[in-house]
């Protein structure tokens, strides 16, 4: 075993910030995702506004310069919230922009955008007859949604929600610039201190390398069992 | 309302952006008649038959399900749409409908595609609803198909399945929207095999269809659709044997 001088067990909590990180993150563009195709198909002009301004917004400006912005600049719009709500109404209110926090947003937002374009072909690819039986047998419009529209959905969405989340979870690396000691931020102090870089980036590239390929694996079998009743061409 | 017309349309009038496609159709259902709709591509018949459900709102024109008719508002864009969406719905329940490519939910087996509604829309308890899907399983000849997939079966077995389904609702009215076309011409036979023992059996029927022979030998009404209107009308000896419509007359004369 590599001798990890002492840092193991802090690496390991970095590790688990990593991936709470990542589910939350998931979470989080997941809905956004889902509620930025809603729009985009809706037949409402100011809808299909506010979500194309959003997703062209995300996907044209860096994941870093987004996640500065919101750290720095989320804490400075609560400041001066908290100060406008104090003079203006006496309310006391506060909230502290934490790296977890702030993280957890700018990832969301960033992927939220890509998942509402996964999600807004995989709607686009649900033959319009299957939805046009289930009106015709009397669904209501949520049940259509639910029980036909999403489990087809799904099928054709997956593939994209799996490279979604790859690059998601390497993403999750860069909060360590705010100060968030996930698990890359606790291998460069050691690096710096201990002066050996490769001891400590290696192990923690290899960690990167399992999740991606463990998750891989689930998407895999996650793929299988939605492509239930479908007949693979030879 | 017991003895009233399963099914009435007035003066159905459908416009797409400026092109009239229906043009005042009417129709009275008794219990147990087969209205077969034939004519030419185009002419507007499934566009009628989907108007009857409401999955296109007629332009004007009212449509009378036993006694209930439709209730219809208007929007903000002066468009006409259903005052009330859970009518529509519960009248959908009622008319249930086969399609020209069947149309049977890809993810989910024969069986589940036939309780589904049932279970969901009618509120029929579960068991029920597997026992009543077997038994039409069983009157549709492909029991032992319970289990698949659709696309693991054949276009006329999963047509089939289709006619279950719509049985499953135990609807007043079953709307056919030319059932037989997207199927290989060796299949054809047994899907108008199955409609034929439902007509027999006093179903009540509308069907879209191409199969000159079923419209004349099973249907008690043909109408003959051309360009959104009824050109000819009446029971099958006197539209396929003396039509008064030229149109008609051309319709059925030998094409090569």
């Amino acid at each position: 075993m590599i001798d990890l001088k002492g840092y193991g067990p802090a690496l390991l909590e970095g590790a688990v910030v990593t991936i709470e990180l990542a589910f939350f993150s998931l979470a989080l563009a997941l809905v956004l995702g889902l509620v930025g195709a809603s729009a985009k198909l809706s037949k409402s002009r100011v809808a299909i506004g506010i979500a194309t301004t959003y997703t062209t917004l995300i996907r044209g400006v860096p994941d870093l310069v987004m996640m500065l912005l919101f750290y720095y600049g989320g804490q400075v719009a609560v400041n001066n919230l908290s100060d406008y709500l104090y003079d203006a109404y006496d309310i006391d209110f506060f909230f502290q922009f934490d790296p977890f926090i702030s993280g957890v947003i700018t990832i969301g937002l960033i992927f939220g955008a890509y998942m509402a374009e996964t999600f807004r072909g995989a709607f686009l690819a649900v033959e319009s007859g299957q939805i046009e039986a289930a009106r015709a047998y009397g669904f209501s419009q949520w049940r259509t949604f639910h029980r036909i529209i999403l489990p087809q959905m799904l099928r054709h969405a997956l593939p994209g929600i799996g490279n979604n989340w790859q690059v998601l979870l390497k993403t999750t690396a860069l909060v360590s610039i705010i100060g968030l000691t996930d698990m890359v931020r606790v291998a460069e102090e050691a690096a710096k201190a201990e002066r050996m870089p490769f001891h400590f980036f290696i192990p923690v590239a290899f960690v990167y390398l399992s999740l991606t390929a463990g998750s891989e694996l689930f998407i895999k079998w996650l793929n299988k069992r939605a492509n239930v009743g479908v007949v693979q061409g030879s | 309302m017991a003895d009233s017309a399963p099914l009435i349309c007035k003066d159905i009038h459908k416009t797409f952006d400026q092109l009239e496609v229906l043009k005042g159709i009417s129709l009275e259902t008794k219990k147990g008649d087969v209205v077969s709709l034939i004519g030419s591509s185009g002419s507007g018949k499934s566009t009628f038959l989907r108007c009857v459900n409401m999955l296109e709102t007629p332009t004007s024109g009212d449509i009378i399900v036993h006694g209930d008719p439709i209730r219809f508002t208007t929007n903000r864009k002066g468009e006409r749409i259903p005052a009330d969406n859970k009518q529509v719905e519960l009248i959908r329940a009622r008319l249930s409908m086969v399609f020209q490519s069947f149309n049977l939910w890809s993810h989910m087996t024969v069986l589940e595609n036939i309780i589904e509604a049932p279970i969901h829309v009618l509120k029929v308890p579960r068991k029920e609803a597997i026992e009543r899907a077997e038994a039409y399983l069983e009157k549709v000849g492909i029991y032992e198909r319970k289990d698949y997939y659709p696309a693991q079966m054949s276009g006329g077995q999963q047509q089939r399945a289709a006619i279950a389904r719509a049985l499953a609702m135990e609807p007043e009215v079953m709307l056919f929207d030319e059932p037989t076309s997207a199927l290989d011409p060796e299949l054809v036979g047994e899907v108008l095999k199955v409609m034929q023992n439902l007509a027999e059996e006093g179903r009540t029927m509308i069907v879209v269809t191409h199969e000159m022979s079923f419209a004349r030998d099973v249907s008690s009404q043909v109408l003959f659709l051309h360009q959104g209107v009824i050109e000819e009308q009446g029971t099958p000896d006197k539209v396929f044997d003396n039509p008064d419509s030229e149109r008609m007359k051309q319709f059925l004369a030998p094409k090569f």
